[in-house]
């Protein structure tokens, strides 16, 4: 590739600030999706987005609190009250549940997608911030992390043509 | 003739694109990837991919059982 064509390539950021089993997608697909389309992609951990970086990945997602989540159950969707959502083990329930429907219908798994990013040269920058606040160690975190903080994202951020907040 | 083909039938968005962006770096350019999918997006899908990529989508079919894409690698 010449110095022209680089510099003519596209990129994308994305402040990465959620990290249940729903949120983890957007920003692995679109980042791996960017890199696929030979774009430059950077994804900015922080708060609980950072989560999303650990070595070991224990992903969740809970119907309490979120009226939206109808789950697919014989031809209808059906949501959950919020009393029932607070029950032990439903947050447990509803992650097995998803999951299980996430293999069904062919969706690559957030460890799948994080795998290609890192393949693909998706830059993926922890919050150092975040790191200190939440006391998450460098060896918690895959290899292929960077460390930095809002300055480091500005600093990809301003030459982006493409900036999201997840 | 195609130089490659990829068969993502039952891989839902992204992976059809992850799979064919993967096989394209495999093939020289001016080679010819097959791909077979059944994610319905993946008719838009491939067309907007090769727009951005530059490769050229030269045909997409809708079959019965399933889409078939063939694109050629460019750059």
């Amino acid at each position: 590739m010449t110095d022209e064509t680089a510099q003519n390539r596209k990129s994308l950021a994305i402040i990465v600030s959620k990290g249940t089993l729903d949120w983890a997608y957007p920003p692995f697909i679109l980042a791996t999706t960017a890199a696929a389309m030979d774009m430059d992609a950077t994804l900015f951990f922080t708060f609980y987005g950072l989560g999303l970086l650990k070595k070991k990945l224990d992903l969740g997602v809970s119907p309490l609190g979120n009226p939206a989540m109808k789950m697919p159950v014989g031809g209808l969707h059906l949501g959950m009250p919020n009393l029932v959502a607070a029950l032990p083990g439903v947050t447990a329930g509803a992650t097995a549940m998803m999951k299980s429907m996430i293999e069904k219908k062919g969706v690559a798994t957030i460890e799948e997608l994080r795998d290609i990013a890192l393949e693909s040269g998706v830059k993926l920058v922890a919050c150092q911030m975040t790191m200190d606040l939440f006391e998450f160690k460098k060896e918690d975190m895959i290899d292929g992390v960077s460390f930095g903080g809002a300055a480091t994202y500005l600093s990809e951020a301003v030459k982006a043509d493409v900036n999201l907040f997840i | 003739m195609t130089d490659k083909t990829v068969d993502a039938r039952g891989l839902n968005c992204p992976m059809p694109i992850l799979r064919a962006k993967k096989a394209l770096k495999e093939i020289p350019v001016g080679g010819a990837l097959e791909v077979l999918a059944t994610d319905p997006g993946s008719m838009s899908d491939f067309d907007a991919f090769a727009k951005q990529t530059g490769d050229e989508l030269v045909s997409a079919e809708r079959l019965e059982t399933h889409f078939r894409y063939v694109i050629i690698r460019r750059s």
